[in-house]
């Protein structure tokens, strides 16, 4: 509004068509819910009146409807409302809700405070500002009109009889337009600023695009786990099956051809076709290993443990199954980590160890090696440390030079009872 | 009685085991088929994957524990692409751990290596495939600790399926020498003379365990 174009702008007719519109809604809500009032408090006594106090209850929430739309009129910002999404489809599950949430009594509040209060400024407002500067402006045209070019009256106040002092008016009265397109401009903008804290405050946008924002992230973490586990499936059913009838087909060959180059041949293309088979085999188990999916991070990180050059002990117990992502990026920490140990620490044993406690996974990688471990020197930590801290988790290294090394990581995340296997 | 999802390895597999002089009654696809084709053929062995439709988890390796439920002496081998201990233990937990194998699918590949391995099992032995021996080989813990390295040696080689007169010829000695070292295996396991092939398998599964 200080810039100098203001008044030129649409910015003034703008806010009239605001403030002019919030007092026909503010009027017809009043109307509507005087009526409805009225009527359920009359019917109340013969019980059919009492659904309808809860459309009054309810009726903030059409109010606050319109009222957030015709916030574009003179707010850019986007207005979102607080109402939560109801837990399943259907009317019913939809009235608790909204009668639960603390938006819907606000909405009331606001609904009530409009249609007693606002509407009425909101037309006090406007008829003040533009009546008085567009009667002032007027003056000498109802001088000449009604007046017959004798005398008119400005603001059915003051008695003019002279053309100069007619004219002088209307130049009055059009600085005063531009002065009343500032009150008008400020008058809007209050209203908005007013309604905006009582039904769609800034605050709450903040919060529901952050909440938005940790949730799409959350579901590109699901959609890599989805896409690793269609390659591994592709991988397996594909390749892999193919790869094993190729060594069947060459070792029931190897049986019937008579010993000579040709059996050498065969012998060699045997032997190649197993060693890509194997190869295969440790490939797709690093890109979604199948225990993991079968039977969980416990049976997976033993397995881990299994295929460790350095012996580790495992001591991880938990009473069920965390959420897919955090299961896999669990998994792989502890691998990586393994690996490292193995790679680097010349360690002679490794402890892996776990648990769940208070709503969060912890697990702890241990060695007896030298240290001295730097995630920053590109050990393969660093990635894993942003997979843990998009699920919120968090990756800490102790590793001082001369050791031992300690790797903790831990999650937020409730545990699914596993299910029943048996089935 | 073959249960396998892959057309491909089914007729691979079909191939493979008739030409080998064994007869195939039924291949099937799925777990479900699995379990109602054993109950029509009564068959001598169930060659399994462990993944299977219709979830393509561990379906075929759960059908093969809940046949050994109702039929404890039901031989089965499970074919896995994958060699893990949990899968291996699950299996030869099932019933006193006799008349079970397996093995890694690349293993078919390895035509009579394969086809001993299936008889062995058929026969009521235990057949763990190499892969997961040499893995567990790694952990040396209690009370495999009390073990020398050659009984261990001679452990996980009776974990593989062999035969004492195999063992033998593989480590280069004698047979009796290969039966002294079984008999000190199972006095350090706590492992009371009862009936010999049982206590093997009972040998076979404290290994696992470990």
């Amino acid at each position: 509004m200080s810039h100098p174009g203001f008044l030129l702008s649409v910015w003034p007719w703008r806010s009239v068509a605001y403030l002019l519109t919030g007092a026909v809604t503010g009027a017809a809500a009043l109307v509507v819910i005087v009526t409805v009032t009225a009527v359920s408090g009359a019917l109340a006594i013969v019980l059919v009146g009492l659904p309808l106090l809860v459309v009054v209850a309810l009726s903030g929430i059409p109010v606050a409807w319109v009222e957030r739309r015709r916030l574009r009129l003179i707010d850019r910002d986007p207005a979102v409302g607080q109402h939560q999404e109801p837990a399943a489809p259907g009317l019913w599950p939809w009235l608790t809700t909204r009668l639960r949430e603390q938006a819907t009594w606000r909405e009331l509040g606001h609904a009530l405070l409009f249609a007693g209060l606002l509407w009425p400024i909101d037309a006090l407002v406007v008829t003040v500002a533009l009546l008085f500067p567009v009667s002032m402006v007027a003056t000498p045209l109802m001088m000449a009109t009604v007046g017959d070019g004798h005398e008119t009256k400005v603001l059915k106040q003051w008695t003019i009889t002279t053309w100069p002092t007619a004219f002088g008016v209307a130049v009055l009265g059009l600085l005063l337009m531009g002065l009343c397109c500032y009150v008008l401009g400020i008058a809007a903008g209050a209203r908005a600023e007013l309604t905006r804290l009582l039904i769609a405050s800034r605050e709450g946008e903040l919060d529901a695009k952050v909440v938005e924002l940790a949730r799409s992230r959350f579901r590109l973490v699901d959609a890599f786990e989805a896409e690793r586990r269609r390659i591994e499936r592709d991988l397996h059913d594909g390749a892999q099956q193919r790869l094993v009838a190729l060594t069947m087909a060459l070792g029931l060959a190897r049986l019937d051809a008579p010993p000579g180059p040709l059996a050498d041949q065969l012998a060699k293309a045997h032997e190649e076709a197993g060693k890509a088979l194997a190869e295969l085999r440790e490939l797709i188990h690093g890109i979604h290993p199948k225990i993991l999916a079968d039977y969980g991070l416990e049976a997976a990180v033993a397995d881990a443990a299994d295929r460790s050059v350095v012996p580790v002990d495992v001591d991880l117990e938990l009473p069920g199954r965390p959420p897919q992502a955090v299961e896999s990026a669990a998994y792989f920490v502890v691998c990586e980590a393994l690996a490292n140990v193995a790679k680097h620490s010349g360690a002679d044993r490794a402890q892996v160890s776990g648990g769940h406690r208070d709503g969060r996974l912890f697990l702890q990688v241990r060695d007896d090696g030298r240290g001295g471990a730097e995630p920053s020197a590109g050990s393969g930590l660093t990635g894993l440390g942003d997979r843990v801290s998009v699920l919120d988790g968090r990756l800490a290294l102790s590793s001082p030079p001369g050791g031992p090394t300690l790797l903790l990581v831990e999650f937020p995340c409730e545990l699914t009872k596993a299910a029943d296997r048996s089935v | 009685m073959l249960a396998e999802d892959s057309v491909l390895l089914r007729e691979g597999l079909i191939g493979l085991l008739s030409r080998c002089g064994n007869e195939v009654v039924a291949a099937v696809g799925d777990a479900e088929a699995l379990v109602a084709a054993v109950e029509e053929h009564a068959p001598d062995i169930v060659v399994t994957d462990v993944r299977m439709p219709p979830g393509f988890q561990d379906e075929g390796l759960h059908a093969a524990v809940r046949l050994r439920e109702t039929r404890p002496t039901l031989p089965v081998l499970v074919l896995s692409q994958y060699v893990q201990r949990t899968y291996a233990s699950e299996l030869l937990d099932s019933g006193d751990g006799s008349g079970v194998g397996y093995l890694l699918k690349d293993r078919v590949g390895q035509v009579e290596a394969f086809v001993d391995a299936l008889h062995e099992v058929a026969d009521g032995g235990t057949v763990v495939d190499p892969e997961v021996v040499r893995q567990l080989l790694r952990r040396r813990r209690d009370p495999l600790e009390r073990l020398t390295p050659r009984e261990r040696e001679v452990l996980a080689l009776i974990a593989e399926g062999k035969s004492n007169g195999a063992i033998a010829k593989e480590l280069v000695v004698s047979e009796a020498a290969i039966g002294k070292h079984i008999s000190s295996i199972l006095t350090k396991l706590d492992l009371p003379p009862t009936d010999e092939t049982h206590r093997r398998v009972l040998a076979v599964l404290t290994y696992l365990r470990s």
